[in-house]
């Protein structure tokens, strides 16, 4: 007889809003009729985003978080926990506002309306005639937040690595369904699901052999002594190289670059700020708790190569898209160094912040600015952009300044965060090549300001005038710039989080 | 017991191995799958050492997760076959590397 268990409803109402609102979006595909199904998705998740924002805050008001000493636990609900679901539910929220901008495309969305029709065939012309569309987008983009508010607060290995799953199926999917550039989106879908599925496949080793030396899933029994160095090792090792696969690290990070250009815009926003922030907060958990494996060292060696190479590669794009995919990996390097530390989780927070921010803002941008072929990315296209459309010229330029660690942007403040932590670590060769690094990132930030303002338009792509998206653009952009003035409220709240509870 | 988790290394360095050299993407998933279930002997394995039940019941998870994962893979390589004709992870190019 297996007692039931006592679930803390309230503590847990965030991710049963979220859970909720996806099981009903798929009832919702099954009977509401095809006229006003895409508005009622597009209702039904962004209110379930809200609706998880607000509970998490509710939440968080109401204290007594994540204290439960009672065994067998798989969530918990600690100060972190609670912060990064805030900060999920505020980048689902927007991204769910850039899946369902209709107007950029001529009435469609960026998601291409029947997957099983060939590219190019009658079938997929007599969709587009017909405005068929998948609306399946809406539930799909809330179970991957759902398995992103799980993996960042999973206090269980098991259920750690089914929120993995959670959170990436439905990403594999929604990648290879773009409306343009279909086969390249298909290929994106591919190739994120063999080295998705391969890299998940290692971390569940990892499991496995921690169970073996610890007799237990819990991620606090990680930290055990125990004869076995071998087994422990191997077994944190294993874990990692699946974590530090989802948040896009050297050497792990070969897919990043093609999946995120080949993704549909809206999912590349949504899947880089919100993917990062819940595998970041997931890695810091198992590393932390695993006090008996001396980590830090490989961490900090991982950490100098992402940014290192992320940076190098990103300096050589022409491809706006494929520019943020490599600064994507930048940033990951530089927040491996705020996991240095190694007991705080606060700098990485607000960087998550400050980065997801940014990056859904500058993911936007790149979907407003079109041609007759689609969204135009050659950095040439972008000539001229900021005179053309000053709102989002300057806003592009706060998002780069921010990326670039410029001060009075957000992105100031978390760079000098996860410095300070990884210096409190002794770890000053990785803070002298992160600042180094920086600084030669700035480079190619600030070459994006001048083409887009300082450059004459040759052949300039039109800047659409999609209201939804450029709401979603300013939002990003006052965030970001409010991160940097002003960013006390929210430096407030993260420092509360102290350690994480294993 | 070490036994088992000898099998079960060695299962996972086959799916491992196949992954990375096989070019057939339904091959490579199949890798893929031998490796999930390469963990699961593992986790029995270590259930019977511990004489408790939770590796067995990992087990149950992962092969839940492995059967969702069959659907959506498959759903990935079914739409590239028909619009390539090919499922071979080399011909996958269109994406500059």
């Amino acid at each position: 007889m297996i007692p039931a268990p006592e679930l803390d409803f309230a503590l847990l109402s965030p991710l049963l809003i979220v859970a909720a609102a996806a099981l009903l979006g798929v009832l919702v595909e099954a009977f509401c009729p095809r006229g006003p199904r895409f508005v009622v998705q597009t209702g039904l998740a962004a209110g379930a985003s809200l609706a998880a924002l607000g509970a998490s805050i509710a939440v968080y008001v109401a204290g007594d978080l994540g204290v439960t000493d009672e065994p067998g636990r798989t969530i918990v609900a600690d100060e972190a926990g609670v912060i990064t679901w805030m900060m999920l539910a505020v980048f689902g929220l927007l991204g769910v506002l850039l899946f369902a901008d209709r107007t950029l495309d001529a009435g469609l969305s960026a998601f291409t309306g029947r997957a099983a029709d060939r590219p190019g065939s009658p079938d997929e012309a007599e969709a587009i005639r017909f405005r068929v569309e998948h609306t399946e987008i809406f539930p799909l983009a809330l179970f991957a937040l759902l398995g992103m508010m799980m993996f960042a607060a999973s206090s269980d290995l098991l259920t750690m690595f089914v929120a993995l799953e959670v959170l990436s199926l439905p990403l594999y999917l929604l990648c290879g369904i773009a409306r343009r550039r279909r086969l390249v989106s298909q290929e994106a879908a591919l190739k994120y699901f063999v080295l998705g599925a391969f890299s998940s496949a290692f971390f569940l080793y990892g499991v496995a052999l921690a169970y073996g030396y610890s007799g237990s899933f819990a991620i606090g029994a990680l930290g055990e002594v125990h004869d076995d160095t071998e087994l422990r090792i191997a077994a944190v090792g294993l874990m990692a190289v699946g974590l530090l696969f989802k948040v896009g690290a050297v050497p792990f990070h070969a897919w990043t670059p093609d999946v995120y250009v080949g993704a549909p815009t809206p999912v590349t926003a949504f899947m880089s700020a919100g993917t990062k922030a819940a595998a970041f907060v997931a890695l810091m958990r198992v590393l932390f708790a695993s006090t008996e494996v001396d980590w830090q060292p490989t961490v900090a060696v991982v950490a100098g190569l992402t940014m290192l190479v992320g940076s190098l590669f990103a300096i050589a794009q022409s491809d706006v898209k494929r520019m943020l995919a490599y600064s994507s990996v930048a940033h990951a390097g530089f927040l491996l160094t705020g996991v240095l530390g190694g007991s705080d989780a606060s700098a990485v927070l607000f960087y998550l912040v400050t980065y997801g921010l940014a990056s859904i803002g500058a993911f936007a941008v790149v979907m407003l600015v079109r041609d007759a072929g689609g969204e135009a990315t050659a950095t040439t296209r972008w000539a001229g952009l900021g005179r053309q459309n000053p709102v989002l010229g300057v806003s592009f330029a706060v998002f780069m300044l921010s990326f670039a660690g410029i001060p009075l942007t957000g992105g100031f403040i978390g760079k000098l965060s996860v410095f300070v932590e990884a210096g409190r670590a002794g770890y000053w060769p990785v803070v002298v090549l992160g600042v180094l690094v920086s600084a030669m990132a700035a480079f190619f930030y600030v070459r994006m300001i001048t083409v887009m303002f300082f450059t004459d338009p040759d052949g300039l792509a039109v800047a659409s005038g999609a209201k939804i998206t450029t709401a979603v653009v300013v939002v990003a952009a006052v965030g970001t710039v409010i991160l940097g003035i002003a960013p006390g409220p929210v430096l407030e709240l993260v420092q509360q989080t102290g350690s994480l509870i294993p | 017991m070490s036994d088992l988790l000898s099998l079960s290394m060695i299962l996972f360095t086959i799916g491992a191995v196949g992954v990375l050299v096989r070019r057939n993407a339904l091959i490579v998933f199949m890798c893929v799958e031998l490796m999930l279930n390469a963990t699961n002997l593992a986790f029995v394995a270590f259930a019977r050492e511990h004489g408790n039940l939770d590796g067995q019941l990992a087990a149950f998870f992962v092969m839940v997760v492995a059967a969702a994962e069959v659907v959506v893979g498959l759903a990935i390589i079914i739409a590239i076959h028909r619009s390539r004709g090919s499922i071979s992870v080399d011909e996958v190019r269109q994406v500059r590397g």
